[in-house]
């Protein structure tokens, strides 16, 4: 367990509270009594070499990984008091969107149709005007409106890797979640769209708390307000990025930032 | 190197043996056209539209087979249709992998059982049942006839069917049904909004391929349609199907127009099924593509 003082709590607004959360596939643990504060309205990125827990910590805070075969989760995970390991695994998902690492629009769907797949999967009847408010208006905060503007009810796979990644962001905005969280969402795309999908972050964090993992210790720097490091399943430590970027705390953390480790 | 490479030699006898079976194919259907030709020269289109099947007087018109085995096939589908989508959904979404797997594996030998035996179960427990439903409605109670066939066709290819659905649904990538419950869609939304729509052509083509099935079906329907070679008057009539014809009056046509009348049956049926299980080929390789 990380010890108290590498683990420091944000000030501001809270969003979630994680109070030794592990997460278990079968009997291995792959997240080992984390305990943080997640800020609110601000973007935090979940590091740490391959393998540590990162994916696994973060589809915790959707209950999503309860969807592996034998997955299972001990600790508590306080979502603005409440903890969502007691509330409907559907009311959470809702609450909390997801942007997973390959972007994944539903092929059978038009781009229009993929923006609204919140409310379509669910048999949420909405109103002609209302859902094409709600498709522009995602479609401009994923900052893809102009560029589909004219195509919208062509499929969303004709679109290039960087454009369906942003569509899935524009996918998860439109269901009007508090937070999202993102699992290394530019690793399969283009420095050019890596970079705007950082601008688009930056720009989210307005409205929408993020929280995302990635590999390239560069992009955290960039996006990032606080910064997480975990090592083997652990979170070693947590902290404001410049902080922990300039005087980390664990020796750990020290050597991951240096590249000593994956 | 050259024809003494064992390796060549191999690979020239599958080319072989996979020519031939298409050759094998091809020949069926010139045989049966060719044995057709006197029956095709008599009575032309006419065959295809007649309603009298008479080998007495040498009337044959090949309707009433062409309806009995479209309306025990189709019947068998729509019958089989909730149960192999529901077993499939079940086997592919909700039961856990070992007892998916155990039901697979019993479902394989449900459709390994010879077709005589599902026509004397039929004969047992079907031909009462029907028996009893068609005296509370008030028809004729034959208890054999168009309903026990399209049910003991139903029975024969659902295994078929759902295993079928199983493995369309088991090729939905994981991501895209992950994006879905992200987005709070139950297990049963992610089914109907994702998985089904993805998965629709290949369910469609295996529909086909079971179909298929049901229309070439021989003796399990003989043992219960009835064999009645007339037009079916109601859907609880007694009937014949094409297969079942051929095999009742097969070795007892004594005139070459019936037996010609008989082969041009069996051409039908042959490019019916054919025709059936290339569409649902082609909808399965453009499934592939994609
Ligand atoms: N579905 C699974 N079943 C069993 N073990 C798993 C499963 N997914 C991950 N693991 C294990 O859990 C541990 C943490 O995996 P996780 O995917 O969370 O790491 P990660 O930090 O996201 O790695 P990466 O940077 O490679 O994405 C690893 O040891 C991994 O082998
Ligand atoms: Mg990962």
């Amino acid at each position: 367990m990380g010890n108290r003082e590498t683990i420091v709590d944000p000030r501001g607004p809270i969003i979630f509270d994680i109070r030794n959360l592990w997460a278990y596939y079968g009997e291995k643990p792959a997240v080992k009594g984390v305990t943080c504060k997640i800020p609110e309205k601000r973007v935090t990125a979940v590091m740490g070499p391959s393998g540590c827990g990162k994916t696994t910590f973060i589809r915790c805070l959707n209950r999503l990984h309860e969807l592996s075969p034998g997955a299972r989760v001990e600790g508590e995970i306080f979502l603005r008091g409440k903890n969502i390991l007691e509330i409907d695994p559907v009311v959470v998902r809702r609450r909390v969107g997801m942007v997973f690492q390959k972007p994944n629009p539903f092929p059978t769907m038009t781009i229009y149709d993929n923006v609204l797949a919140g409310y379509k999967l669910l048999g949420i009847k909405l109103r002609r005007e209302e859902a094409d408010r709600l498709v522009e208006e995602a479609l401009r905060k994923a900052a893809l409106w102009d560029e589909v503007k004219d195509s919208l009810h062509k499929r969303g796979t004709y679109l290039s890797g960087g454009q369906q990644q942003r569509l899935c962001i524009a996918r998860a905005l439109a269901v009007k979640p508090e937070v999202l969280l993102m699992d290394e969402p530019t690793s399969a795309l283009d420095p050019k769209s890596t970079a705007k999908i950082e601008e688009l972050v930056v720009e989210l964090k307005k409205s929408v708390t993020i929280v995302i993992v990635t590999h390239n210790i560069a992009q955290a720097g960039r996006v990032s307000d606080y910064a997480a490091f975990f090592y083997l399943g652990e979170l070693v430590e947590f902290g404001p990025t410049s902080q922990l970027f300039t005087v980390p705390r664990d020796k750990r953390t020290e050597e991951f930032l240096k590249g000593k480790f994956g | 190197m050259g024809w003494g490479d064992p390796d060549r030699i191999f690979y020239r006898l599958c080319w072989g043996l996979s020519l031939g079976m298409v050759f094998l194919v091809i020949g069926i259907g010139i045989t049966l056209f060719w044995g057709s030709l006197p029956s095709l020269k008599a009575f032309g289109w006419h065959f295809l539209v007649g309603r009298i099947w008479d080998p007495v007087n040498e009337k044959f018109g090949a309707l009433p087979f062409l309806v009995g085995t479209l309306i025990t096939s189709f019947g068998a589908l729509i019958l089989t249709l909730p149960f192999a989508l529901s077993s499939g959904i079940f086997l592919a979404e909700y039961a856990p992998p070992r007892v998916a797997d155990g039901l697979s594996t019993v479902i394989d030998l449900l459709a390994g059982i010879p077709s005589v035996i599902y026509g004397l179960w039929a004969l047992f427990y079907l031909v009462p049942l029907v028996r009893w439903v068609e005296m509370k409605l008030g028809v004729i109670p034959f208890g054999l006839g168009l309903p026990t066939a399209s049910l003991v066709l139903a029975v024969m290819i659902l295994p078929y069917a759902a295993s079928i659905i199983r493995e369309v649904l088991r090729m939905v990538p994981h991501e895209l049904k992950e994006a879905a419950y992200g987005l709070g869609a139950t297990r049963w939304e992610v089914i109907r909004g994702v998985s089904i729509p993805y998965g629709l052509s290949g369910i469609v083509a295996g529909l086909l391929l079971s179909l298929g099935r049901a229309l070439g079906e021989t003796m399990a329907v003989t043992m219960v349609i009835g064999n009645r070679s007339e037009m079916p008057r109601s859907p609880w009539d007694l009937a014949n199907t094409m297969a079942s014809v051929i095999a009742n009056e097969f070795t007892e046509a004594s005139k070459d127009i019936h037996l010609s009348a008989l082969i041009e049956i069996g051409l039908l049926l042959f490019l019916i099924t054919l025709g059936v299980n290339i569409l649902a080929r082609i909808i399965i390789l453009r499934l592939q593509v994609r």
